[in-house]
């Protein structure tokens, strides 16, 4: 909120005098009813395996985040050209390979990789996207700068809170909202719709039956796969529900089976039929892959799409901007080193106390270590796993993140933040103004995952 | 629609109607335990029998009142309990999420562990506010699908089970009835008897309405008529067959497909249409109501095999 002279940024000037108007007592006081309110309808995630509560509220700040249109220009430039390389990246992967033959990707980073699907090779889906929705993480760095921290090319979560955030700030501030400066978001879920029936398989005759599919209701995103399927007006199916026959995906419903078309799914590549891939997964639906290799239904996103995701293929997305586009990356990326690299392997293990150290093939905050924030002994330890096997790590810096304010218990208090927004893909690329900005609840955290405690807010994106 | 949402709403609004029933029953042993020489009846007894749950109570003591709160209303080892069935609606909301309205939901969803809270001590204390919160939590639940949800298919499945699992309810009441308040040595229609056959009423929220249809007296043809065949009240087995009639029709609709459940609750419409108090006294109360337990045990086999359901 800060401009960096200790004085308030313009774009937050409303903001903070509606700050003042309330008062902390009554800032507070909403933030209660607010969480009343996602208890009661239900936005909770699961947390497995610590006990206690099974289902949880994220923390939820009352303060939004705001970016000016001018900076939103910059971002949802930068957010489509690294979605388009991706998918140009994905598509190229699984046929002539040509950005590894040009020898700007080693061909050991992709084609050992367990997220790469030989089973795709030579297959191209409709439209060929692979990637349907793109959820990039972005930090902000600098004043102008803004880096992106990680690409989320399989199933990118937290979109519902994207929409719930506006919708509590809509219905508990309706006058910060009056005056219409702020762009709407809630096209989301027509847009998804859209995208996903653009994808349509050629066995597809007529409206595309579209579907969402989910591990069921005991998986942490439940609720964000209940909410979309129902702003979609689609059905929301458990592998269960569904069957192969003659070529077509089927669903079992009250009258007897009905073809699926498009299935947007929220499982991961593994559990998806226990034929083509993990053959002990009791999850998946038998003899879908082939199908979807037929022509007969459309994943979204694409087995094997991860790989575009991955942390080790991650420091060549700029080079994959310019190699498949021919442009310059709008977005830059944060500086990784990649313990693969035998010379950056040893910056890293030099460093590790300054440094962040991710596993390769992590998420959600789980086995990073945070130099700076852990003991000599953690270090050690953590060193120790990266000699025995450096091709699994990449590290980088601890960034001087910009802060975002924050209600706290007694006053406004600055915390980091990254914010993830979710770029959809079918005959065009479409991105509403806005996303999921995560806030590290506690003084002076980098982690902002909500696994790991995190927060949430809305996210504002100024109109001109 | 999906077999499992079908199946999800069908069993949930089973399980929301089953813990209000309970509730009901709590409410009738309550009223019937204060009553002259209830100890030598074992009244709490009848509740649980009508609950279906008797054979885990000892066949030869007398059942208490603290082990059928504990029992009916918090056991989580009991799936017929009320925190049970509270649990299990929830869960099966949450399944078929996307065929709910918010309002419904949240009146799955709000206050949904809040049994898990109190113990037995606690729990008899506040019985009666306790009672009324379950009553409460299931009407706003009916409330909410009434007033927003989509008549489409899922509605016809959700009352459906509701109707289902209420003619199950007073056709087990109604047996309580025969067992624990006809016993061999009373002559029908004795003092007693009144008192018991009123809190039948009672437990179906029926006497008020009763005195409208009959006005006054109390006779226990009447009350058999009122709960088993009056076509107004909505707690009568032969409103919920009607229900069930409706509501499979419109099922069938939907498909374009008559099955055996349909002609099952044809039979069990008919068969009620053509008896009267006198004619269920002279075959016999109890035939009467287990072959209407029968029928609806039937009938609720046939409507998962139709459906596909699990």
């Amino acid at each position: 909120m800060l401009d960096g002279q200790n004085g308030v940024r313009e774009c937050y000037a409303e903001v903070q005098s509606w700050v003042q108007r309330t008062g902390i007592a009554g800032l507070n006081r909403r933030l209660e009813e607010a969480e009343a309110i996602f208890r009661r309808i239900g936005i909770t995630f699961a947390v497995y395996g610590e006990g206690g509560d099974p289902e949880r509220l994220i923390p939820f700040d009352l303060l939004p985040r705001i970016f000016t249109a001018r900076e939103w220009r910059t971002l949802d430039r930068g957010i489509r050209q690294r979605t388009r390389a991706l998918n140009a990246f994905l598509h190229d992967v699984y046929h002539r390979g040509e950005i590894i033959r040009a020898g700007i990707i080693p061909s050991e980073i992709i084609y050992n990789n367990s997220a790469y699907k030989p089973e795709m090779v030579g297959f191209s889906p409709p439209g060929k996207v692979y990637s349907h929705i793109v959820g990039i993480d972005i930090v902000r760095t600098a004043p102008d700068r803004f880096e992106v921290l990680e690409d989320n090319c399989r199933t990118p979560s937290g979109v519902s809170y994207m929409l719930e955030n506006r919708d509590i700030m809509t219905r508990m501030f309706p006058d910060l909202f009056a005056q219409g400066i702020v762009a709407p978001v809630d096209d989301y879920p027509a847009e998804l719709l859209k995208s996903l029936k653009e994808v349509a398989p050629p066995a597809c005759k007529g409206d595309p039956v579209v579907v969402v599919l989910t591990p069921g209701s005991l998986n942490s995103a439940y609720y964000e796969h209940s909410f979309l399927a129902d702003l979609m007006g689609v059905e929301l199916v458990e592998p269960m529900d569904l069957f192969v026959q003659d070529g077509r995906v089927w669903m079992k419903t009250t009258g007897g089976p009905t073809a699926v078309d498009v299935i947007y799914r929220r499982i991961d590549d593994e559990y998806l039929d226990p034929l083509a891939f993990n053959p002990d997964s009791l999850l998946g639906i038998p003899g879908i892959f082939n199908v979807y290799r037929n022509g007969g239904v459309t994943l979204c996103s694409a087995p094997g799409a991860g790989i575009a995701d991955d942390k080790a293929v991650y420091t060549y997305v700029p080079d994959m901007i310019r190699f498949y586009l021919g442009e310059e990356p709008v977005l830059a990326n944060i500086q990784t080193w990649q313990c693969a690299k035998a010379n950056e392997c040893a910056y890293v293990l030099e460093h590790l106390h300054e440094l962040v150290a991710k596993e390769v093939h992590g998420s959600g905050g789980y086995g990073m270590l945070i130099g700076p924030k852990s003991t000599a002994q953690e270090i050690e330890a953590y060193a120790a796993r990266i000699r025995a096997n450096p091709s699994e790590f990449i590290a980088q810096p601890t960034l001087d993140l910009s802060t975002v304010p924050t209600l706290g218990p007694a006053s406004v208090v600055e915390r980091h933040a990254d914010f993830r927004p979710y770029c959809l893909v079918g005959k065009q690329l479409r991105l509403v103004p806005g996303g999921l900005t995560r806030v590290a609840l506690t003084e002076g955290s980098l982690v902002v995952n909500s696994s790991q405690g995190g927060g949430v807010k809305d996210t504002w994106v100024l109109q001109d | 629609m999906l077999s499992r949402t079908a199946e999800n709403l069908y069993w949930m609004a089973r399980y929301m109607e089953r813990a209000e029933s309970t509730a009901r029953l709590l409410t009738m042993g309550q009223r019937m335990a204060i009553l002259p020489g209830a100890h030598h009846r074992d009244e709490w007894r009848s509740v649980v029998r009508a609950t279906g749950c008797e054979e885990n109570f000892p066949a030869d003591a007398h059942v208490r009142e603290s082990e059928v709160v504990g029992y009916l209303m918090l056991d989580p080892e009991n799936p017929s309990s009320i925190r049970s069935c509270l649990a299990r609606a929830r869960a099966n909301g949450k399944s078929a999420r996307t065929m709910l309205t918010q309002d419904m939901w949240e009146a799955l969803n709000e206050g949904w562990r809040k049994l898990d809270s109190y113990d037995l001590a606690e729990a008899r204390q506040q019985l009666p506010s306790l009672i009324d919160w379950v009553k409460t939590r299931a009407m706003t639940f009916r409330g909410a699908a009434e007033s927003g949800q989509l008549r489409n298919e899922g509605h016809d499945f959700l009352r459906t089970g509701a109707a289902l699992e209420r003619a199950q309810m007073t056709l087990r009441l109604l047996d309580v009835k025969y067992y624990v308040l006809l016993p061999e040595t009373e002559v029908i229609g004795g003092n007693r008897d009144h008192y018991q056959w009123t809190s039948v009423l009672h437990a179906l929220s029926g006497s008020r309405a009763y005195h409208h249809v009959y006005g006054g007296a109390y006779t226990p043809w009447q009350i058999t008529d009122f709960i088993m065949l009056n076509r107004l009240f909505p707690r009568s087995v032969a409103y919920c067959y009607d229900q069930l009639a409706y509501r499979l029709n419109r099922l069938a609709g939907w498909h374009d497909v008559r099955g055996k459940p349909h002609d099952t609750v044809q039979q069990m419409v008919a068969g009620l249409e053509s008896i009267d108090s006198g004619e269920i006294f002279r075959r016999g109360l109890h035939e009467t109501v287990q072959s209407g337990i029968a029928s609806t045990d039937r009938l609720a086999l046939e409507i998962a095999e139709a459906y596909h359901f699990g």
